[in-house]
């Protein structure tokens, strides 16, 4: 429906604008949302032992995150893009904050402490990148020019650094690609990212030796040969595999599984619920979750295609490909096919702070979807 | 900012944005499907392997815990072995109803509380299927009970295990220490992984110094399973690595001649190889069998020990701190000869005190009536203490201490063992940051005579005496002698420091002066003379553990009950002309150098030597 047909009937009066329009939000994204919820406390239920409270702890925090995500649909896209700079620069001295003052959790200096509140300034970086790298190259028509790469590029590769130094490798691995992604949807030229992949790829090595820690050399290892660590890191993908394929085609049936519920597979509330899942509910039930996923992303992708403004295109865009690794990238480490790296899947693992940001996350989408301007009437 | 929008090319921007987007969802949709394509693979190609796997037929991995290296005296005689011994163990994962399971096995093997705690104690430490004892050291009678009931136990086995055992625990417990389980505060400082499989780990002692060595590597053991958790065959196999044997310098023979040669006084002796700096013997008497530790040792057991007025648990040779009385006498000499303070001619008037000019105060000698014109040699053989308040007074605290300083004293030894003490080396520095206060020249007096402030252990009396020795060589103590293991091991050599000789002549001076403390007329150790084939140099001393009043001429500390009573303190080293060893033993409450420890010291040398004991002579 073009936005014109979606405000007018055909007589060309104005439709009554609906509830949901009033507030902000976009149903096909708030349904995709729900359909998660339900399918995180179908599979909380099972991995945490029948435990109520776990499912009640985890609907406070979606609720949370979705007020979050009421909050955000608010703001018009015009209004993030004009603040993008300064925010950014917000969020830039929140990570060095956090690298002199922050808590240490779990051997990372990753948390802030405000006194009423802990957060994660890395989470937050989530969403200044993207905007930030938006409102550069939109300062100029597009495609950016080279210059504008390379300042884009440093603006990328600033808080990532600060953000692997933590050291959280997942995050920093976010915040690169949403960045990237804001270049890539740009116009960033072919030859530039074949260099740029090139660059990369010379510059492994170097980051092997010198940048990764002994912990996170060893995941990578592991994953290519999970049988040479069985009791330590390589039990985590051992376990996972054997959940996952002895799941079969339509799975052991839910609470079934026994790697699952005879505490086999670690981490099986956070980042190996896919895991349970898959033990449960089989291949064709992971399809489905997968084709869940996809039909959000392809909304994401709709959003983007249809934003007034070259800002809201690339921000939403950039938005919608980082859910997508997200999903990517935990799947895969639950299958084998990727390091161990601790990304949550999507609204589907317990907890997480991560949560918060994604739903925000939805809320921008929500807001640049819903803030659209009327052009003209043909 | 305008003019720049109307060259802005919207519906080109848009194209280009769109391609982009395309290109995006493409990609997506490819990496979709590889994660389709996985899967697949995992869950319908191969997903009969992996129910295989996950159902009856569980592939679990067993950590086959490494042997425990041994550790033999320099003769080769074993310290600490590995016995193989049947523990009762329970795999957590395979019992669904533990507490209940331990009830049932309680009917037929004795449990106690004190196993029941402990068992739950390391479930809490340990992974699900890994398995844990609920009872060790089971009887022959109580393996074959279990056995017949053991199908109604799923996930219940006996297993032999390698138990840690010391064979001659009692006269070695304080140096080679001992395994035990391992506990939560040392599960923070061990990388977990190493130690599947491995119940113990090195407490104190040289079990724990070494523990690196000793440990070995874990290796695994793949199997198959079935639905109880019976292991069906092996799959696959990694052998474990033996930890390395050790080799000490210490001779259980003489430790044990050592420990025995206190009879019924406690203390410690130290005996070492001046040369290299080999630990011979290292006694604290008495001594406490350290074997019920490696299983962990009764609440009740543990605290008799803690209790006893004895204190066997008391590392003294390496943690008691003892004023070293005389036995620093000949340090004393020394540094008044190589400071340039005094010739070995040098003589005082003894008269049985001294007084500090301008002062009341009379420091007393041992002997009343004093020991009249003392030189240098009569000084070390009548052990007089005029003698050594006037040089220390003339020293001064300041050049004392800051020769004494190289010796070691005040300083650990550096010896390969933890928790050793370092003692005091009293100092003006020394007081006003221990105790915050100005020096007091009357200290300086006492200080002479190796009383006041000053404490030394008894190791680290052996080890200054092995300078003596050495005529000025300081070699760090050491235990380990050598590793024996898959791979070569070569251990750092102790560290030798040569201390600044100003005249070899006032070290010789010195040590002459200790020969005939021990082979001179009127020597303080002449008693235990009888019978050397050789010199010995030695010096006796005493040190109050009740400071005897001044005023009171007739205090005499052996009408005190025994626990008051001075300690008795003697170094030596033997021959003195070409030494193989240096000794220093002290004695709890023993009351004189001379009579007391002197006599310990000589049997250390019988047994070492080979001489024909004192006692036994006609």
């Amino acid at each position: 429906m073009s936005l014109y047909a979606s405000r007018f009937n055909s007589d060309g009066l104005a439709r009554r604008p609906g509830l949901l329009r009033l507030i902000h939000l976009d149903l096909p994204l708030l349904l995709g949302i729900a359909v998660l919820a339900v399918v995180s406390m179908v599979a909380l239920y099972s991995a945490g032992g029948q435990d109520g409270d776990l499912l009640v702890r985890q609907g406070i925090r979606l609720a949370i995150a979705f007020g979050f995500l009421l909050v955000a649909a608010q703001i018009p896209p015009e209004v993030l893009r004009r603040h993008a700079p300064w925010l950014f620069l917000v969020g830039l001295g929140l990570l060095l904050a956090v690298m002199v003052l922050g808590e240490i959790g779990k051997g990372a200096r990753r948390w802030l402490d405000l006194g009423f509140v802990r957060f994660q300034p890395s989470e937050l970086m989530k969403l200044l990148l993207p905007m930030m790298v938006a409102w550069l190259v939109t300062q100029r028509p597009l495609p950016p020019n080279l210059w504008r790469i390379g300042l884009g590029l440093i603006l990328i590769v600033v808080p990532t650094a600060l953000v692997a130094r933590q050291p959280d490798l997942g995050t920093a691995l976010l915040l690169f690609c949403s960045g990237l992604f804001v270049l890539f949807l740009a116009g960033m030229r072919w030859w530039m990212i074949t260099s740029l992949l090139a660059a990369a790829a010379a510059a492994a090595p170097v980051a092997w030796t010198f940048f990764l820690h002994d912990y996170q050399r060893q995941r990578i290892l592991t994953m290519f040969n999970p049988e040479s660590d069985r009791l330590g890191a390589g039990y985590h993908i051992i376990q996972s595999k054997i959940a996952v394929g002895s799941g079969g085609l339509y799975g052991k049936g839910w609470l079934n599984g026994t790697q699952s519920q005879l505490e086999f597979l670690p981490e099986r509330s956070t980042d190996f619920i896919f895991a349970v899942l898959a033990e449960e509910f089989g291949f064709a039930g992971m399809l489905a979750l997968l084709v869940l996923y996809l039909l959000i992303v392809a909304r994401g992708l709709y959003i983007a295609m249809n934003a007034q403004t070259t800002f809201g295109c690339l921000l939403a865009g950039s938005l919608t490909l980082t859910f997508f690794i997200y999903v990517l990238v935990n799947v895969g480490m639950v299958i084998g096919l990727l390091p161990v790296v601790g990304l949550p899947l999507p609204l589907v693992s317990y907890g997480g702070t991560s949560m918060v940001t994604m739903m925000a996350a939805f809320g921008i989408l929500m807001s640049i979807h819903t803030h659209r301007k009327l052009l003209e009437p043909h | 900012m305008r003019t720049r929008i109307t060259f802005r090319d919207i519906a080109q921007e848009k194209r280009l944005f769109t391609g982009r987007v395309v290109v995006a969802a493409v990609v997506m949709l490819l990496l979709t499907l590889a994660l389709v394509a996985r899967l697949a693979w995992l869950q319908i190609i191969n997903a009969d392997h992996f129910a295989t796997l996950s159902h009856n037929n569980r592939i679990s991995v067993v950590p086959l815990p490494p042997t425990r290296g041994i550790i033999y005296d320099r003769n080769g005689v074993i310290l600490a072995q590995n016995l193989p011994s049947y523990s009762l163990e329970i795999v957590p994962e395979r019992t669904p109803n533990l507490q209940q399971t331990i009830d049932e096995l309680a009917e037929i093997i004795r449990i106690g509380e004190h196993d029941r705690e402990r068992f739950f104690q390391e479930r809490a430490l340990r992974r699900r299927f890994e398995s844990i004892p609920i009872r060790t050291r089971l009887t022959e009678e109580e393996a074959a009970r279990f056995a017949v009931h053991s199908h109604r136990f799923p996930g219940v086995e006996i297993e032999a295990r390698l138990i840690r055992h010391y064979p001659h625990g009692m006269s070695t417990a304080h140096v080679v220490g001992y395994v035990g389980r391992i506990n939560a505060l040392d599960m923070e400082r061990i990388d977990r992984s190493a130690y599947t499989g491995t119940n113990h780990i090195g407490k104190i002692g040289l079990e724990r110094q070494y523990e690196d060595l000793l440990l070995g590597r874990v290796g695994f053991q793949q199997v198959e399973t079935n639905a109880l958790g019976r292991v069906l065959r092996v799959l696959d196999r990694t052998p474990p690595y033996p930890g390395n044997d050790l080799i000490l310098h210490l001779d259980i023979g003489l430790q044990q001649a050592a420990m025995a040669a206190f009879g019924e006084e406690r203390g410690a002796a130290v005996v070492l190889d001046p040369h290299t700096g080999a630990v011979l013997a290292m006694a604290s008497v008495p001594g406490y069998d350290p074997n019920p530790f490696v299983q962990g040792i009764g609440r009740a057991a543990y605290s008799a020990l803690l209790e006893s007025p004895e204190r066997p648990l008391n590392d003294r040779a390496l943690r008691g701190l003892y004023a070293p009385g005389s036995t620093v006498k000949p340090f004393i000499a020394l540094a008044g000869l190589e400071l340039g303070e005094i010739t070995p001619q040098w003589t005082v008037f003894s008269r049985g005190w001294f007084q500090l000019p301008g002062d009341e105060r009379r420091y007393r000698d041992w002997r009343r009536r004093g020991h009249g014109l003392t030189d240098l040699n009569k000084s070390l053989v009548e052990s007089v203490d005029t003698y050594y308040y006037e040089l220390a007074h003339r020293l001064g605290i300041d050049r004392l201490s800051s020769y004494l300083a190289p010796f070691g004293f005040g300083q650990r030894t550096g010896i390969d063992i933890p928790n050793e003490l370092g003692g005091v080396l009293p100092s003006r520095e020394w007081k006003r940051g221990a105790r915050g206060m100005a020096w007091f020249p009357g200290e300086t007096v006492i200080t002479g005579i190796g009383q006041g402030f000053w404490l030394t252990t008894p190791l680290q009396l052996a080890s200054t005496t092995a300078i003596l020795a050495n005529r000025g060589e300081r070699i760090e103590p050491r235990l380990l002698r050598e590793v024996v293991g898959s791979e070569p091991i070569t251990l750092e050599p102790p560290q030798r420091e040569s201390l600044r000789v100003v005249r070899r002549s006032n070290w010789d001076a010195v040590i002459e002066g200790m020969v005939n403390s021990v082979h001179g007329q009127g020597g303080t150790a002449r008693r235990i003379a009888p019978g050397l084939p050789w010199q010995v140099a030695g010096k006796t001393g005493t040190a109050q553990v009740v400071g005897a009043p001044q005023d009171d001429d007739d205090f005499d500390s052996s009408t005190l009950p025994k626990h008051l009573h001075n300690h008795a303190l003697f170094i030596a080293f033997a021959p003195a002309h070409a030494p193989e060893i240096a000794v220093a033993v002290v004695v709890e409450h023993g009351g004189s150098g001379g009579r007391v420890a002197a006599p310990i010291a000589r049997r250390i040398l019988d047994h070492y030597f080979d001489l024909t004991p004192l006692e036994e002579r006609p």
